[in-house]
């Protein structure tokens, strides 16, 4: 495909302008281009753009379709409930809207129908485009939507651009449709620096921000290739990689102290796991109830009660890994057992007053146990624990207990 | 005047400005909208010679062949001439023409896969049927689509819509479908009563009306096609080689059993000489010259041997003009117009572009550290036999990796782990075996894999800048 933006039909100035909008992929504009010809001129019925998120699918075809002044209406499908709030819009952009006027529950039929007519009234002499971003939402509408959206060009002059992350492969029907024209939006490998150094700050020099960015994407390109978030990233984490050149104590090109400083931070901003304040029983009542889910009932003699004897090795035996509690999930308790495990975990003597009672509905209301089974069973409700190891290990540092000693898999 | 002058004699500015005029008078306004003929006279103008003039005039000219190649290839312009189905078409002519004019009523089914030309059979049909002029006055045509009217209810309306007999019911309520429909074709009946015009129903997309509740409109239209009353002729056309198997009894009991097959009999040779025809200029091209060289090279590039290749590529996977039609339209978009010729290159380039593999170009996209759970749930699977699996395993496989075998890669926090995860789902590369459900945690949800084992380690070849530690651990036979 051409490199640069060169197309008969359109001027100079407005190529240019579009190229410079759309850094680093000026290779997939072209092509996009090539594929609409001359404004007058017929494209393909239907191009599927595909590829990850943020790399440009809806800016590039928006800016190719607004700055040359082609006739098109975009929609997001995500915005659209119910296909008639998709006909409305198509309609109302394309035509006067006016003329329009459609049913209550338009079925495609309506559609088609009021397009026909519209066009007769107003015939396109440029190519029309209609522009459907996300459009695997189209999936789960209607099932003949899709299929009469690709074929759409049989009324008229008009091209449908359906953009997407998913794979052509998962959209197609049945029966088959006609299959549009495929383009991919490749990840931006080197250009990815160039576009997040633009967003510099004017106090500080290009460098800089580019010395800057480097660390940036070392730490986290390995997890997020996504430019939205990067950009974000790079927003958030920029006041404190000037910090020590605010303060005055390193200038911009000790460039070893500020990657020191700035590191570790980075390598924080990572971490997002948080911890609630629970009231000291609360805490542990939900020590109690991971204690229950991920211990099979057998095995509470064993930790629980204080002089168990000896275990029969048989009835021990180191089970496969794939069948680790942790790998399964949570398994449903009985409240007397939760019950049971609390007592023997907690060192005070503690009555069974309603206040514990109390205290377990609302580890329900937080989410951290979840109640299994029917909610009229009141004399023995089941429960189970739906909160992680890393976060069960945080409360229970919290409260000086060892809950590594107390758990089956980790014997 | 001769219309060519040899190379060396300088033509005058007047000479020029009568050969532009020659252009702009032809039928088809060579030049494109944007580029006013009196601008062109001006710069031919100041550019005293035939060859300054040159490039402005092939420009117009190659913007033309575009603009025709391009109706040829997206608009799917009816060819006076389809090839390849004689038979068919005489077939279908044939009993057409005894519904309208001989009053006899018919049903037949045109059966194709996609793009095998069954519309194009039938707008051909209709179009020389039409011709003759007792059919124009007394023959209506009623195009339904199976994609469009969903329901009884509407396919009805849209009926009454397209016989024009909105006045005629206006408010009237019906008992049943039956009902409707006879008033419907009772309203056709000419003055003296005697006799009704003929009808014919075209139903697109056949098979979506066999599900239809009761499927009662096409057990109305055959049955009125087998009672004497209304010549009426249903013609139906599906991709669907099984379409009889989804008729109930009653409704298949009317049908006349009468097939059409268009199962294209090509051969590679036809192919390449079909290939050639669409990619070349029609007889009433403004500038013959033009034409004419367009034409020579299209002949040469079917001979080279490198596109012969490509295009035996292509109708080994699919005979059908459509995907052609694909792969000349994006061999066409690379043709700039200072080199108006198509070159092997650019069929090969088009050729490698319909055929990529769209989940290795995802995989390229994604991060180092989904590519691993990737690698992880290869892993799972191949030792649990293809057992679903989820977060949690996923997880300690890689968490297995990283102690035992990696130098490379960062031991990452669980939430960024599964971030990972469910950008993955998102991108639907996993997907869960029972649906989404809220009673299953996001960690313990049981999913599936959707990627060969092959193109994860294709994918991997591609990755750019893949650390070796992950590169073995993919090979590895056993995590």
């Amino acid at each position: 495909m051409p490199a640069e933006l060169r197309q008969q039909g359109y001027s100079e100035a407005q190529l240019r302008l579009v190229s410079e909008k759309v850094p680093c992929r000026e290779a997939q504009a072209a092509a996009l281009l090539a594929l609409f010809g001359e404004p007058d001129h017929y494209s393909f019925p239907s191009i599927f753009i595909y590829g990850h998120r943020a790399m440009g699918k809806s800016h590039v075809t928006l800016t190719l379709l607004r700055e040359l002044q082609m006739p098109h209406v975009v929609v997001s499908c995500v915005e659209c409930v119910s296909p008639g709030l998709l006909f409305e819009q198509v309609l109302g952009s394309l035509f006067d809207s006016s003329a329009v006027t459609l049913s209550r529950s338009p079925s495609l039929s309506d559609f088609v129908r009021l397009y026909r007519q519209l066009c007769a009234e107003d015939s396109a002499k440029h190519t029309r485009y209609i522009v459907l971003d996300r459009a695997e939402v189209l999936r789960d509408m209607s099932a003949n939507l899709l299929p009469g959206f690709l074929r759409l060009q049989e009324l008229d002059n008009v091209t449908v651009i359906l953009l997407s992350e998913i794979v052509w492969d998962k959209f197609r029907p049945s029966t088959g449709c006609f299959e549009p024209l495929q383009l991919h939006f490749p990840d931006y490998s080197k250009g990815l620096q160039q576009i997040l150094a633009q967003d510099s700050h004017p106090s500080y020099s290009a460098e800089l921000y580019t010395f800057y960015i480097n660390i940036l994407l070392g730490v986290f390109y390995s997890v997020c290739k996504d430019l939205r978030e990067l950009r974000h990233l790079a927003a958030l984490n920029f006041p404190k990689f000037c910090e020590p050149l605010e303060k005055g104590e390193a200038e911009e090109s000790d460039t070893h102290k500020l990657w020191r400083n700035i590191e570790p931070h980075l390598k924080k901003a990572m971490q997002t796991v948080y911890l609630r304040e629970l009231p000291y029983y609360s805490k542990f009542l939900l020590i109690a109830a991971y204690l229950a889910s991920y211990n099979p009932a057998r095995t509470d003699r064993r930790f629980f009660v204080k002089h168990h004897g000896k275990i029969r090795k048989t009835t021990f035996l180191k089970k496969h890994e794939k069948t680790s509690n942790h790998l399964l999930g949570p398994k449903p308790f009985p409240l007397d057992r939760l019950l049971a495990i609390f007592y023997s975990v907690v060192d005070s003597r503690v009555a069974p007053t309603a206040s514990i009672f109390s205290q377990i509905s609302s580890l329900v209301t937080l989410q951290l146990l979840t109640q299994v089974g029917h909610d009229d069973q009141l004399d023995n409700p089941k429960y189970k624990c739906t909160v992680s190891l890393d976060f069960i290990r945080a409360i229970a540092r919290t409260v000086g207990f060892d809950i590594l000693r107390y758990l089956y898999d980790f014997l | 005047m001769s219309k060519r002058k040899s190379k060396d004699t300088q033509w005058t500015a007047g000479e020029c400005v009568s050969q532009v005029r020659i252009y702009i008078n032809v039928k088809y306004c060579v030049f494109c909208t944007y580029l006013n003929p009196r601008i062109l006279i001006q710069s031919v103008k100041s550019a005293p010679c035939y060859r300054c003039a040159l490039p402005y005039i092939l420009l117009a000219l190659f913007g033309q062949a575009q603009k025709i190649l391009r109706e040829r290839y997206c608009y799917q312009r009816v060819p006076s001439s389809p090839v390849g189905i004689e038979s068919q078409r005489k077939n279908l002519l044939e009993l057409l023409r005894r519904t309208a004019i001989h009053g006899e009523s018919n049903s037949v089914l045109i059966v194709g896969p996609r793009g095998s030309g069954k519309t194009m059979l039938l707008k051909s049909v209709l179009k020389e049927l039409f011709e003759v002029r007792e059919v124009q006055s007394n023959v209506l045509l009623v195009h339904l689509n199976g994609l469009l009217q969903t329901d009884d209810k509407i396919a009805l309306k849209e009926i009454t819509r397209q016989l024009q007999l909105e006045n005629v019911v206006g408010d009237k309520v019906f008992g049943s479908f039956a009902e409707n429909l006879t008033f419907l074709l009772e309203a056709l009946k000419k003055g003296n009563r005697s006799s009704s015009r003929p009808v014919i129903f075209t139903l697109d997309e056949f098979d979506l009306f066999a599900h239809h509740k009761n499927q009662t409109l096409l057990y109305n239209l055959l049955d009125i096609s087998q009672s004497a009353q209304t010549p009426v002729a249903v013609v139906g056309l599906t991709c669907r080689l099984d379409v009889l198997e989804l008729l109930e009894k009653r409704v298949k009991s009317r049908f006349s059993h009468r097939q059409i097959h268009l199962l294209n009999p090509m051969d590679f040779h036809q192919y390449i000489e079909t290939t050639q025809e669409h990619l070349g200029l029609p007889q009433d091209f403004p500038d013959e010259r033009f034409a004419q060289e367009w034409n020579s090279s299209i002949k040469m590039l079917c001979e080279d041997r490198s596109v012969k290749d490509v295009l035996r590529k292509h109708f080994n996977t699919s005979k059908d003009f459509r995907s052609l039609h694909m792969l000349l339209l994006m061999a066409l978009s690379r043709v700039t117009p200072t080199n108006p010729t198509i070159k092997p290159g650019d069929i090969q380039e088009a050729s490698r572009l319909c055929s990529m593999d769209a989940k290795a170009n995802i995989l390229h996209g994604l991060s180092i550290l989904e590519l691993c759970l990737i690698i992880a749930m290869k892993h799972l699977s191949e030792l649990y036999d293809g057992e679903p699996f989820n977060f949690q395993m996923v997880h300690n496989e890689f968490k297995k990796f990283i102690q035992r075998k990696s130098h490379s890669i960062h031991n990452f926090e669980t939430p960024v782990v599964l971030k990972a995860f469910e950008h993955l789902q998102q991108l639907e590369l996993i997907n869960p075996m029972d649906g989404p459900s809220a009673k299953i945690q996001k960690e313990y949800q049981l999913v599936k894999l959707m990627l060969d084992h092959s193109q994860i380690m294709e994918a991997l070849q591609k990755y750019p800048q893949c650390p070796t530690d992950v590169k073995q651990w993919a090979t590895s036979a056993f995590g």
